[in-house]
This record gives structure tokens, sequence and C-alpha cells, in this order.
């Protein structure tokens, strides 16, 4: 054991060293004292994952790697937005720009790559954005916001997926590319044209041979011109270039570089207290730009950070693929033409097909697959182990299905694989080491399986196979719906709909039956009103409500009873009556011969047993003496119980009638995931139940105590507290952020309590107590859609809306025959 | 409303026009104290039942339609339209009527093509 922990000092929080320190504190736990800076003003998350983020198939939080909690229990201590600009290699020490001077042992330069920008005038214009971070992905979703036009620059991999994700987000977009096919590097011309092909198909613009002279703009981004003199406009451009090791800091501290930071086999650079790790690595001549090299650069680091000088970097080819949902495509290793090559090739113009394989000496170099990427892994492993393809040319080109006798199916095809084949490029992570981790753990879900072997956990692309080795290795015991699906219509749970109906500005239910593919012509009685009430919520101003999706209560607005006549219960603001309004209930009930009146659970008056045909009618004279409809019936705002307060109570605190009938006028009509109940009380005595209500308010003599998560149904459960505000006006605009907050994120007939569970208290209290702007925002969100919402419903079928639903279409009056 | 009067042995009886019922909808045509549903699906197939869930006869006309198909509002059973099944795992049968369709014209026959059970 060393006596004294040695201090070890990161420069960058990247994908690399992050990795490395996951390897080292497996390997050598406590042997360092960990610091990092990271010019980004945040916690490691996984780049590659941006573009999904970007298109909207994933959130922020869904790729970070290592949260806050993670350095805290690791005692890492990481300086967010600290840039280090300088090395002191005599007094052993960093500074960052913040001023902030730390000492190291050792010392690890993991600081990535910069986007190239190409030197153009106007380069530095408001408008021109590279892609590399989460602040460039933000700014790029500030930009689409617009739905103007938008060029990118560069049709590699980054080019196209941040064009692809623009063009999801709404905005026409254009990829200028200046050689003749897309990813020349990674696609021979035939599938760099189907990939053209594909990209076009989803309303993307292409221009190869494109040379960009300058971009235009007075003051912004308004255009790119081009050499041959054509002017395209647009109001943000994206430089995907390429990319270039980020050694400045390295070369100013004297280190050896040449492109990169120059490291041995054992990532060490010329100073050997320094290593270097990641893009800005240059081992053996190469510098890299996908993750697998990266992450075994990560190993070799960690491994001789831990005392063990002897493992070495070896270079391996790695595959690539394109994250653009519906895309497929796979390249690896060395496809150009030489003498000394054969290639086999394989076209299927109907399907889309193309595959290519490149030999030497009967020997796999290179692949090119699109279209059909099943066989990559196989043909990879082929490749790696060099066998000798001599007795199965004919058919290599089909695949290993097509290899001896009968065809496989994809299942059977993965069980053939040999163990050593590897499943995920961009951890390394082979079959056996995944079926043998699974067993050894009893591992059963993907989440479990990304956890401990790290496959699957960074691009995603091979999920498909890693399920099906759970599948092959548990059996029956595999249940693959780690997610809850929304219903049989659909793979996709309800969160991932949620996202995706904003994400790709989905307006109605055909349109998200169609995008998100669902599996039936019109969905269900479960999805459709689940869609429905998404849409309502996400496009208050633009969504027409599909009436045939509302669960019937919802559409004749009032609760049908067993027998098949229906109940209404007027709203009684705040549970407040009087001697019209109970003269008016009273007249009605003797004109329609009403069979029974109930004063129910929520402080109000319900009418049961009325027949359908009857129901306008009864509206009609009700809404004469002032009633609107008490939504006794809907996923949506219900009552807002209240006790007498100050008005009478002698021991009441705050005005809590007053209160309830405000909160109940402001929030009437609003629709929800599920219903939604309130209270309140005018002092702890809780007179009005407000501490098992959704949410409630105990007024005390110093303000308001909100409560919130509450139930009294299938499930009793006592409120959270949510905080104490001053004021009225605090309580409701609190009460109305946590609403809309809980609208927005809900599953559809998820109650507050349970969504609460789900999200975390703290956060809900975070964002509604202490994030002022967001507070306001929820606040405001919510006010805009009330615009829509207040209309009371009974009025608007007295004066003829949805006639049919309450009259028969025909009666036939039988008459014996004479 | 259209008030039909027919004589007991006329076998169609015109009961309206598709229009006017909604698309994944339904209207009700009383025939003396029964109640029988008519159904149109998303793409204008019409299917008539009686409004009366094998189950508990709960009324399949204000259920929502979807695939050849009305859950029922009471307990979500789900009954075909086209021969009046419940499907999955609940057993019964509601009592279907035949549709004929002329131009956008709807006639039924309101001799049942089989009970419920
Ligand atoms: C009328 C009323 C009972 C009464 O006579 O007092 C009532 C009647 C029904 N309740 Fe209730 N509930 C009534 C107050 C309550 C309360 C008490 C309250 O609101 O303070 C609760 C417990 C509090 C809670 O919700 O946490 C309550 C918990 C439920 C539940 C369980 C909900 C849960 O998530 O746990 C259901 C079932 C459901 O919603 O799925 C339910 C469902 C129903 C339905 C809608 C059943 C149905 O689907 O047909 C009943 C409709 C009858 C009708 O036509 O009016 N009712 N129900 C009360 C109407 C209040 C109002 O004025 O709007
Ligand atoms: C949109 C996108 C999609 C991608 N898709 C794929 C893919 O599908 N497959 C794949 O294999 N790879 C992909 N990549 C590449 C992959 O993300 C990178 O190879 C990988 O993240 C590099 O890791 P790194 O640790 O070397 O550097 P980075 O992850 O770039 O981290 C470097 C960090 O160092 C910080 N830094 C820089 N200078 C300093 C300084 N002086 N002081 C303090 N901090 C500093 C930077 O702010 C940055 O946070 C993608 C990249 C992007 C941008
Ligand atoms: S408790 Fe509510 S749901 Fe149950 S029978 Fe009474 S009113 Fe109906
Ligand atoms: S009456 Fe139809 S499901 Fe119960």
């Amino acid at each position: 054991m060393t006596t004294k922990t040695e201090k070890l000092v990161i420069i960058g929080n990247g994908m690399a060293p992050g990795r490395m320190l996951e390897h080292l504190l497996e390997e050598a736990p406590g042997r360092y004292q960990v610091t990092i800076f990271n010019a980004e003003p945040r916690v490691n998350y996984d780049r590659i994952m941006l573009s999904p983020v970007l298109s909207g198939e994933k959130s922020y939080e869904q790729i970070v790697i290592h949260g806050d909690g993670w350095y805290e229990t690791h005692g890492i201590t990481l300086y967010k937005g600290h840039k280090v600009v300088a090395i002191d290699r005599i007094a052993k020490t960093v500074t960052s720009d913040h001023g902030v001077t730390e000492p190291y042992d050792k010392l690890v330069i993991a600081t990535g790559s910069v986007p190239f920008i190409i030197p153009v005038p106007g380069k530095e214009l408001p408008g021109v954005i590279t892609y590399r971070d989460l602040d460039d992905v933000n700014a790029m979703l500030l930009a689409a916001q617009s739905r103007q036009k938008a060029i990118v620059i560069g049709g590699g991999l980054l080019g196209l997926e941040a064009a692809a994700g623009l063009a999801q987000r709404g905005m026409e977009v254009t990829v200028l590319h200046v050689m003749p096919t897309l990813m020349e590097r990674q696609l021979d011309p035939a599938a760099g044209y189907l990939l053209q092909k594909a990209v076009e198909e989803r309303g993307i613009k292409v221009i190869c041979k494109a040379n960009t002279k300058a971009i235009l703009g007075n003051g912004k981004v308004e255009g790119v011109e081009l050499d041959d003199g054509t002017v395209i406009p647009a109001s943000l451009v994206v430089m995907a270039a390429g990319i270039r090791p980020n050694a400045s800091l390295a070369r100013d501290a004297g280190l050896a570089t040449n492109r990169g930071i120059v490291v041995d086999a054992g990532m060490r650079t010329s100073d050997g207290d320094i290593l270097a790790v990641g893009e800005c690595a240059e081992v053996d001549g190469m510098v890299y730009g996908l993750v697998a090299p990266l992450y075994e650069m990560a190993r070799i680091a960690a491994s001789h950070l831990a005392g063990n000088s002897k493992s070495a970097f070896v270079h391996a080819d790695t595959p690539t693929k394109l994250k653009v949902t519906g895309i497929d495509l796979y390249s690896l290793g060395d496809f150009a033409d030489g003498d000394d090559r054969e290639e086999i090739v394989l076209r299927d113009a109907t399907a889309g097909v193309y595959k290519r394989v490149v030999l030497k000496d009967n020997r796999i170099i290179g692949t090119v697959l699109y279209g059909d990427t099943a066989d990559g892994t196989w043909f990879n492993d082929l490749k790696k182990k060099r066998t000798d393809i001599s007795a199965m040319r004919d058919t290599l080109i089909f695949g290993q299905a097509y290899q001896g006798g009968s065809p496989l199916d994809p299942a059977a095809a993965v069980a053939a694989l040999p163990d050593d084949a590897e499943i995920c490029g961009c951890n390394g992570v082979c079959k056996g080491k995944i079926t043998a981790t699974i067993t050894a753990r009893g591992l059963s879900s993907l989440d479990e399986v990304r956890a401990h072997t790290k496959a699957s956990n960074s691009c995603g692309t091979c999920t498909g196979l890693v399920e099906q080795l759970m599948a092959l290795t548990l059996g029956d015991r595999y249940n693959p719906k780690a997610v809850q699906p929304m219903c049989g219509c659909t793979d996709l749970g309800h969160d991932d709909v949620r996202r995706l109906i904003k994400a790709k500005a989905l307006k109605s239910i055909p349109a998200v039956m169609q995008e998100l593919e669902w599996k039936t012509s019109c969905g269900c009685a479960k999805c459709r009103p689940a869609l429905n009430y998404y849409l309502v919520c996400d496009w208050p101003d633009e969504y027409a409500d599909d009436y045939q999706s509302r669960f019937i209560n919802e559409r004749v607005h009032a609760n049908i009873q067993k027998d098949g006549t229906y109940s209404v219960v007027p709203r009684m603001w705040g549970g407040m009556t009087s001697s019209k309004e109970l003269r008016a209930i009273a007249d009605v009930v003797d004109k329609f011969a009403i069979p029974a009146v109930k004063v129910t659970g929520g402080q109000r008056i319900d009418m049961l047993g009325i027949r359908k045909e009857d129901l306008p009618a009864v509206w009609a004279d009700l809404g004469k003496a002032g009633f609107v409809s008490g939504q006794a019936y809907a996923k949506g705002l219900r009552t807002v119980k209240t006790c007498v307060g100050t008005d009478w109570c002698r021991f009441g605190t705050q005005d809590s009638t007053g209160l309830g009938i405000r909160i109940e006028r402001f929030m009437w009509g609003s629709w929800t995931p599920a219903k939604l109940k309130m209270a309140v009380s005018g002092c702890p005595r809780n007179c009005a139940e407000a501490t098992c209500k959704d949410v409630g308010v105990i007024c005390v003599d110093s303000g308001y105590e909100i409560h919130f998560a509450g139930a009294a149904g299938l499930d009793i459960k006592g409120t959270e507290v949510l905080g104490l505000v001053k004021s009225e006006d605090e309580a409701l605009l609190h009460i109305v952020a946590l609403t809309q907050m809980y609208r927005e994120q809900g599953r559809y007939l998820e109650r507050i309590y349970k969504w609460a569970k789900r999200i975390g208290l703290d956060e809900i209290r975070r964002q509604i107590m202490e994030d002022t702007d967001k507070r306001q925002a929820y606040y405001e969100r919510f006010v805009f859609s009330q615009k829509f919402a207040q209309v009371d419903p009974w009025s608007e079928r007295v004066s003829g809306k949805d006639k049919h639903e309450f009259n028969p279409m025909a009666v036939i009056h039988k008459e014996a025959a004479e | 409303m259209n008030a039909l009067s027919i004589s007991m042995d006329a076998a169609w009886v015109l009961v309206g026009t598709i229009d006017d019922i909604p698309r994944q909808g339904s209207r009700r045509v009383h025939n003396g104290a029964m109640r029988i549903a008519v159904f149109r699906t998303a793409d204008d197939r019409i299917f008539a039942l009686e409004d009366k869930c094998p189950h508990k006869n709960g009324p399949l006309s204000a259920g929502i339609v979807h695939d050849g198909c009305v859950t029922c509002p009471l307990h979500n059973w789900v009954i075909s339209l086209e021969t009046g099944e419940a499907q999955g795992a609940d057993e019964g049968r509601t009592s279907t009527f035949p549709v004929r369709i002329e131009g956008r014209n709807v006639y039924l026959d309101l001799m049942p093509t089989h009970a419920a059970r």
C-alpha cells in the first residue's frame, strides 16, 4: 500500500477519461485523489447520443454517464466550467481560467477535439454553429424553433446526423458536401448514392461537390455562397467539416505533439508523469474519432496508472454506423480498389440493399453494407480472425445465414456466432462476455446488461443483437419489454410517445400513428384517449380534440350509470351555494322526474338517473341559473373543497373559502393526465381534508402551506409538502405551475402521487419552489392553454353541439300488418 | 331524427344515411322498446348490433369504436362489430342485424342474424 494518496489531475471530462476512471476505481481504488477540470459546465455525458437529443428521441438527462452523485461517492473533485489554460511541468501544477491551481503527481490530458471551421469570410457571424457539445445542440434547438432554413456544411457522419435532427425539428435543411458522394471516407460511391437518396427522402436537400465561398449576412447569418455563385438562404449554418485533435495546451507545455499529442503504447506523453487519452492523443501515428479505440486507450491508461506497465494499445478497425433512424449502414476497414484486391458485390435495387466485401488473399479486409447490416458482426469477426473464406466464397455475400445448409433465422444466426465475436463495437464487448455475465450475475434487463458489460451502452446500434443474446441465454425468463408499451398497438411507452409528439411536432392522432409506426390501423380504446390528451395538452391552440377518442363521459359531459342513464353534477364553486341555486336544482329535479339527488363527497350535488335524451334540456335549465359543468367525469380539474375559514370559523387563519373558489375559477376546464382534486383548509385542523388530495393547501398564520401527491381512493396516502408561500397570489402561482408540470409529464391515467413518485419529490420542489424561471414558464403555458379550455361544455351542447349524440337516428313504430 | 312507420313484414328498413353516423362512432335506432346501435368504422363499414353488452347490458353505442370492435363503456369488454362476439377471454355475444347500403342510405333487417347469449 502507498502511504500517501497520490494526486491525479485530469484535464477534460469527456468520454475517454470517464471510462478511464471507471477502470481505475476498480483496479486501484483509493490510490489517487482525483481532480477534474472540465471546460464544459457539466458532468460526463454520452457525446455520441447528442444526435438523438437533437432529434428529440432522447433527453439530456438520459445520456448522462456520471451524475453529480457519482463524483461525490468517489470523492472526486470536478471543476465544471473551468478551462485549463496552463500546465507548469516544473512545479507540477495546472491552472484554470478561473484562477484555480492544482498540483499533480500524475496528469492526464483528455481535451478531445475541436471542430474544424472552414476559413471562409463570415465564419464568425452569429448563427454559425459547430456540432460538438450540448451547448451546440441547445443553440440548434433554439434556431429550429423558428422553423426556417438551415445549411449543414459537411456530409459526413456528424453533418448528416445534424441534418436529420434539424429536419425532424421542422427546419428546411440543405447539406453541402465538398466531395462527389456522402461519407466518402466510410462508404464507396454506390453506398454513398443510396445514402443520398435516403437522406433526400427525408426532405433534406443534398448538394455534393459544393465548395463554400462565403457565409453571407449582415450582423447574422443570412445564407451561404458557393464557388459557382449559387446563393442559398439560411438563418443557421452548422459547421460539420471535420475535427482536429485538441493538442494546443500540450504543445504550449512543451510536450511532443504531431497531429495530436504523441503518446507511446502505454498512453504516456514525452513527460513520464503526463498521459493523454481520447481524441487528442496520437498513438503510432494514428488519431481516432470513434469511441471504441478511445475506450481501449482508457483501459490502458488506467492500467498504467494502477501500476501495471505492461499493457499496450493495439490498433483495431472500428465499424462506422450512422445514427439516423431508418438508415442502416455499416462500414469497416479498407475498401479502396486495388490490383491485389477482389470484391464481391450484391445489389438488390427494389429492397435498397447494397453489400460489398473487399478481399485480399482470400481474407476480408473491408466491408460496406447498406440497407441490410445484420451480417456486419459476422463479417467483422471473419476479418478480425483473418479467416480464409475460399470455401464459402460463393455464398459469402449472402451472409452468415446461408453458410452450411438451410438459411438461419436471426436468432439462430446469433446463436451460431462464436463466443469471441464482437457484439458491441464501441465498447469492444464480445458475445461470450455478455452471455457469461448474464448467467453469473443473474441479469434480466437490458439496463442491467448495459451496466455490467457496457455492451449497447454507447451508440446503441447493437441493442438488437444484445437483446437476442439475452433471449438466447435467459429463454422464457427474458422479458424484452423493459419499457411498458402504451398498449398492444405500439412498442413505445408513454414517455417516449410524449417526447416524440413534441419533438416531431405531431398534431393529430393519425400523424402520431403514422410517424410512430402504430401496429394497428386506428389504435384502440387504451391508446386513443391517451394520445388525445397528450395532443390537447401539447398543442392547446392547434389541436382539434378528437371526440371519438374520448370515453363516453367526456363525450357527453355526464357520468354514465350502470343502467345507461347519466348523472349530472354542476359546479358549486368551493362548495358554496345559494338559495337561488338550490331552487333551480329542485325545479330541474321535478321537471325531469330525476329519481335521485345526492350530496357528493366533493361538496356539491349530484342528480342521478337522467335519460341521455334529456341531458341538453336539463343543462339548459341549469345554465339559466348560472351553473356550469362540474366536470365530475373529467380527467381534469374536479373539485376544490374548502372549509369556512376566516369568514366564520374561530380558528381560521386565512380566507380558505375565498382561495378555494379562486383556484377553482382559475383552473376549471383544464384537462390533466388523470383526475385532479384539490382542497383548502383554513387551519391545521384541516376540515377540508386537504392532506389527502392531489393538491391541498393548509392555511397557517405565516401563509399558505402547499401540499401535493396525496390520495384517498384505491390507495391512501397523506400529502407531501411542496413549500410555504406568503400570499394568496403566490399560492395560486405555485399550484398552477405544479399542475402544468404534471400535465406535461404525467402518463395518461397516472394520478399526481404516482407521477411524483416517478419524477422524485425533490425534483418537483426544485422546479416549482426554487427555479423561478421554470415556475413562471409553467404558469404561462397553463394560462395559455386555459384560453381554449375554459368553455362550458354544457352550454355548447345546449346550443346544438354534438346533437347526434343525444337524439336517436331513427324511431321505428311497429304496426301490425292488417 | 328519422321517424319511420313500417309494416311487420317489410324486410329492409331505411334508418338514415351513412352521414348521420360519425366515423368511429355510433347512433341509436329505437325499435319499439329495443335499442339498436348502428356503427360506422374508420373505413366506413356499417354494422348494427343490439345496444346491449352481453356482460351487464351496457350501451355499446356509447363505447369507443376501433378496428372493427367496440369497447363497452361500463367495464371495457371488447365486442366484435361483425359477429357480436366478446373478444379475448370474455364470453358472450350480442345480437347483430344485417345491414344493406344503397348509395349513402343505410337499411337494416330487423330480424337478428342470431340471438344474444
Ligand atoms: C359522486 C361521487 C360519490 C358520492 O356520491 O359522493 C363519486 C362517484 C364516482 N366515483 Fe369517486 N366519487 C366521488 C368522490 C370521490 C372521492 C372523494 C373526494 O373527491 O373527496 C374519492 C377519493 C379521493 C380520491 O380521488 O383520491 C373518490 C375516488 C374514486 C376513485 C378512486 C380513484 C383513485 O385513483 O384511487 C374512482 C375510480 C377511478 O377514478 O378510476 C372513482 C370513481 C367514481 C365514479 C366516477 C365511478 C365511475 O367510473 O362511474 C363514480 C361516478 C358516479 C356518478 O355518476 O357520479 N372515485 N371519489 C363523488 C363525486 C365527487 C364530486 O363531486 O365530483
Ligand atoms: C454528435 C456526435 C456524434 C458522434 N457519434 C459517434 C458514434 O456514433 N460513434 C462513435 O464511436 N463516436 C461518435 N462520436 C465521437 C465521440 O463522441 C468522440 O470520439 C468522443 O466523445 C471523444 O472523447 P474524448 O474524451 O476524447 O473527448 P470529448 O468527449 O470531446 O471530451 C473533451 C472534453 O474536454 C474539455 N476540454 C477541452 N479543452 C479543455 C481544457 N483546456 N480544460 C478543461 N477541459 C477541456 C471539453 O470541453 C470536452 O468536454 C460522435 C461525436 C459527436 C460530437
Ligand atoms: S365508492 Fe365510488 S365508485 Fe364505488 S360504488 Fe361508490 S360511487 Fe361508485
Ligand atoms: S356491461 Fe359491457 S362490459 Fe360490463
